[in-house]
């Protein structure tokens, strides 16, 4: 028991300094909400647990066996319409207050929905435009662009802080999720589709990031720093990122595309028009049809058998300029079509695509 | 037909640089393992116990024998299972500060693939049926299950599955996708290796012995009570076992289903998940959870029936509150098929399809809280006995109120969103299921020992299996939990924070109490069968206990009642006890039993090998293989000798030695 106390000491020590972890001090108005919902529905349960886990020790100590001076023993009792009420009304009650509290946080929270508060005292305000932020998670960094500065960065981003930020995500391959804990919750990363995420860093600094789903091998080095940065400092971030950045073309994401492991900060200075869009619809590569047109050529009723032979593979001479082997990765192709007066492809009978 | 193609043909991709002879660390397991199970071999051959072991309990129909079985298999993998949990605490305590602790992500991510895998399908799953299995049939007054040799057959599938595992330790390498291989990263592009192969197959052959297993004991426990027993009069736990084997019929097709889409997507060339060509991950995510979700209940349902039985045993008193505790069995049934997307809230579904499962998942707290209640009532006004089973419940009654707090905290959506896939959640689930299903397991097994073999188990060991579990438990996952709200993701291989190190080195601590739990539980084993004289009983009811199975000798007779009971109220064994019922000693009549077969064993192999074949390619042995599988089910109908009769003077000398024994304990 003395050994049993010796351990358990320090070990309380250690629970409060687990107190200031960071999902209990979070720098973003949506991490600290998320956190205040955690809170809450610990002390609405513990109004169930602790009595719960008090009556266990109470009735295990005072009805045991050995214990002579309790003559209450009742072997036939086991009803009490009373008591049945009381043990479904109570966690029944307990559960409503709290599905009442998810459903309208789970609303309020949605992190498809843009942001109307900077923190608890500041609303956003008229006419705020959020920084656009085009998040792709590659095997195994992150790819972020930004279309409003037109520069793109592998492994670092930065925000102004207090401004919202509209995150879109995807990825390149495989499944993960963009977490950035001092920020808000996770939300997944996946390849031919999109999620969103608002959200607003209320103190400068500087954050961890991560993948917060498994995702292979080099996994666990998929980090990034997030700078939470003052107006001024995040136009010198975003000024040096086009002083030191390269281009990043189509060829050049395919090859970044390809696996590797604790990829070090770039930055691009240039990035290809409509690159993420490219990403988000698999069709990077030149020769490639884009999910979006490929899902409008199938909603006119597709093309039929013939569509099933319309299946390639990068060209030899793209492979060689990308120093990739041909691995056998096959996709469906991209289909010669008229560009309409809007630019959108259109069909030969001039319906678009 | 040149050369290297007779061998593709015949070895597939199976090559010899498949064996990992150059991972020391899988030597050495496998080292030990030969050493092992050549000297096991040994023994056995020594004293000529192949004979015995192959007519009595291999080819064995008898439910009892099975159930026993099942319970080997759920130990001989749950050493398996916490090997690899041991070795990822060490690797996750180790790979601080720049090092990259002792397996490299290649091994690594194996490593928790396997132990998920392997702890839910041929540990925590063996264990539950095996439970159900032994106990059912005589907690109803049946003779036997419904479909004895499917009984058997359900048995060596489980095994196929699991020595499919185990081969992919030494042949080859398990999956590294997660125990739920979600795609894409399971599908043939990111995983052209045979890991996620073996996955697929070793649930696949073991899910056809769950799902036939499930369908017997539906069967078994619809059409098989003794007169007299309505459903309203059956045991809690045979109550807990049908919504099970209910939610086991209508889950693991579902699984089937999935994987063979998947093993689709890998050996032919379709797109149901794959990225391009219209797949769709997302609906492998949401197919796996609508089994995976079932399944949880699936494991912790028949363990809330050991918890009922046990409570009302040892605190000498009616179970409280019986018809609600059927009542929350049935409304958590139908509940578990309404929750699954909680498993995915950060897939980005709406907020009003995120409320709905977030808020269903709570109402499922509802039933559960009344059946801890109604055990706690139980207790109250009881004469509570502490012994192991009785320790064993109090310490899941405290663990998983934890439990189930932490869950109801991942089931409101935007708290989710900080604590999905983080160690917060690895912590949540373990507490429910050590909590709940090992507890329970273990608590079923201190109880249910003597009814099997004539002697209780040791209690000094169980008390040393049962503190060094439970302290391991809390010193392992509790700073789980607290990792969890540092924004410490689960599966890491290495970390950058040094700060950390002191939670995982705590857990790795609790890790090796747990391995005490274990070693200490082997040990009871072990010295209670060495004392077995001591521990004797040969009432056949050394707990006092209220249901029908502590009515027959320990161990039971083959044929489990010479007459079958009629059943008139619940708890029907103490009800007889208290009318003092006699005990009828003439007029026994031949008793009809099935007979044994080795079939099962037949087919389950022939499966092992289509499984091994399909895994590395080897088309044509897979093929054979099938055929053989075929003709032995085809001819095994054309067995006519598959019953026979115990004669009435064989029952009458049984049930004269038993009136004997229980004269002379008197």
């Amino acid at each position: 028991m003395k050994m049993m106390r010796g351990l358990l000491i320090p070990a309380l020590v250690l629970l409060l300094s687990g107190c200031d972890a960071v999902l209990f001090s979070p720098s973003g108005d949506i991490a600290r909400q998320q956190r205040d919902l955690i809170i809450i529905s610990v002390v609405l349960m513990l109004i169930i647990i602790i009595p719960v886990i008090a009556m266990t020790f109470m009735f295990a100590w005072k009805y045991r066996e050995s214990n002579k001076s309790h003559d209450d023993y009742a072997p036939d009792w086991n009803h009490s319409t009373v008591l049945e009420l009381l043990i479904w009304s109570a966690p029944l009650l307990i559960i409503i207050a709290l599905g009442a509290i998810t459903w309208t946080s789970t609303h309020k929270l949605d992190p498809y929905r843009p942001l109307d508060q900077i923190d608890a005292s500041r609303p956003v305000a008229e006419g705020t435009k959020p920084l656009v932020v085009e998040v792709v998670a590659l095997d195994w960094k992150w790819l972020f662009l930004y279309p409003e500065q037109g520069i793109a960065t592998v492994n670092e981003m930065a925000a102004p802080v207090d401004r919202p930020i509209e995150f879109h995500i995807t990825a390149s391959n495989v499944m993960n999720a963009f977490f950035v804990p001092s920020l808000a919750g996770m939300i997944y990363a996946m390849p031919g589709m999109e999620t969103k995420l608002h959200a607003v860093m209320n103190k400068t600094g500087d954050f961890e990031g991560i993948s917060a789903n498994y995702s292979g091998a080099g996994f666990s080095d998929m980090r990034f720093r997030f700078h939470s940065l003052s107006d001024s400092d995040f136009d010198t971030w975003v000024a040096k990122a086009r002083a030191n950045g390269n281009t990043l073309s189509r060829e050049d994401y395919l090859k970044l595309e390809q696996p590797s492991e604790r990829e070090p900060v770039h930055y691009y200075n240039t990035v290809a028009p409509g690159l993420y869009n490219a990403i988000l619809n698999r069709c990077v590569e030149s020769n490639r049809m884009c999910m979006s047109d490929m899902m409008a050529i199938d909603q006119q009723g597709g093309q039929g058998v013939v569509g099933a032979y319309n299946v390639t593979s990068l060209d030899a001479g793209t492979r060689s300029r990308l120093g990739v082997a041909d691995d056998g990765k096959r996709y469906v192709g991209a289909l010669c079509a008229a560009r309409g007066a809007t630019g959108a492809p259109v069909t030969p009978a001039g319906r678009p695509l | 037909m040149n050369t290297p193609d007779l061998v593709k043909l015949i070895f597939g991709r199976l090559t010899i640089e498949a064996i990992p002879y150059h991972e020391p660390i899988l030597i050495g397991t496998f080292a030990a393992v030969a050493i092992g199970g050549i000297a096991l071999l040994a023994v056995l051959t020594k004293y000529k116990l192949w004979g015995y072991l192959w007519s009595e309990w291999f080819t064995s129909i008898d439910h009892k024998k099975i159930g026993i079985m099942y319970m080997v298999l759920g130990v001989v993998m749950l050493l398996r299972g916490f090997s690899d949990a041991i070795m990822m605490r060490a690797q996750q305590a180790m790979a601080f500060n720049g090092s990259a602790g002792f397996l490299p992500p290649h091994h690594y991510d194996q490593v928790f693939t396997a132990h998920g895998v392997i702890m839910i399908f041929f540990v925590a799953m063996p264990f539950v049926t095996g439970l159900m299995n032994f106990v059912v049939p005589l907690q109803i007054g049946a003779r036997d299950v419904a479909f004895p040799f499917l009984n058997n057959f359900s048995f060596w599938m489980t095994v196929a599955g699991g020595m499919l595992v185990m081969a992919s330790l030494f042949v080859g390498e398990f999956a590294r996708t997660g125990w739920l291989a979600y795609p894409p990263l399971s599908g043939l592009a990111a995983s052209p290796d045979v890991g996620v192969d073996y996955y697929i197959w070793s649930l696949q052959v073991a899910g056809v012995g769950t799902t036939l297993s499930g369908i017997n004991l539906l069967a078994t426990i619809i059409k098989m009570r003794a007169p007299g027993m309505t459903m309203m009069k059956m045991p809690v736990f045979t109550w807990t076992s049908l919504c099970t084997n209910v939610l086991i019929v209508a889950a693991f097709p579902v699984l089937t289903a999935v994987l063979a889409l998947l093993s689709l997507d890998r050996y032919v060339g379709t797109n149901f998940f794959t990225n391009d060509f219209g797949g769709n991950a997302m609906m492998y995510v949401n197919l796996i959870w609508i089994w995976g979700h079932p399944e949880v209940y699936i494991l912790v349902l028949p363990l809330f029936g050991v918890f009922s039985e046990v409570v009302a045993t040892f605190s000498r008193k009616r179970l409280f509150g019986y018809a609600s505790m059927v009542y929350a069995t049935v409304v958590i049934t139908v509940l578990s098929y309404l929750v699954w997307l909680h498993h995915f809230f950060t897939m980005g579904s709406g907020a009003s399809v995120n409320s709905f499962f977030g808020i269903t998942t709570m109402i499922i707290s509802i039933p559960t809280g009344a059946k801890i209640f109604n055990w706690l009532f139980t207790m109250y006004r009881g004469r509570i006995q502490f012994e192991v089973p009785m320790l064993w419940t109090m310490g899941f009654m405290i663990t998983f109120v934890i439990g189930g707090m932490t869950g109801v905290m991942l089931a409101v959506p935007p708290a989710d969103f900080l604590l999905h896939n983080s160690l917060f959640l690895i912590a949540h689930f373990h507490n429910v299921i050590i909590g709940g299903v090992i507890f329970g397991v273990f608590a079923g097994i201190n109880y249910w020992f003597p009814k099997a073999f004539g002697f209780k188990l040791d209690s000094y060991w169980g008390k040393w299996s049962f503190w060094l579990w439970l302290t391991g438990f809390y010193f392992a996952f509790m700073p789980l939990y607290v990792l969890g709200f540092m924004g410490v993701t689960r599966r890491m291989n290495h970390f950058e924070d040094p700060s950390l190190q002191i939670w995982f080195i705590i857990a790795a601590f609790g890790a090796v109490l747990i391995a005490g739990g274990i070693a200490a539980f082997l040990i009871q084993i072990f010295v209670s069968i060495k004392r077995r004289e001591a521990l004797r009983d040969v009432t056949g009811d050394p707990w006092h206990g209220r249901t029908l199975e502590w009515s027959t000798s320990s161990p039971p007779p083959s044929y489990n009642f010479a007459f079958t009971p009629v059943i008139h109220e619940q708890d029907a064994w103490w009800q007889m006890k208290e009318r003092n019922a006699e005990r009828r000693t003439e007029g026994y009549l031949p008793i009809h039993m099935p007979k044994n077969t080795a079939a099962g064993v037949y087919i389950a192999a022939f499966a092992f090998v289509i499984g091994f074949a399909m895994i590395w390619h080897m088309f044509l042995i897979a093929g054979l293989a099938f055929l053989g599988l075929l003709v032995t089910a085809i001819g095994h109908t054309f067995n006519y000798k598959r019953d026979y009769y115990i004669p009435a003077d064989v029952v009458a000398r049984t049930e004269a030695a038993r009136t004997e024994e229980l004269a002379a304990h008197v």
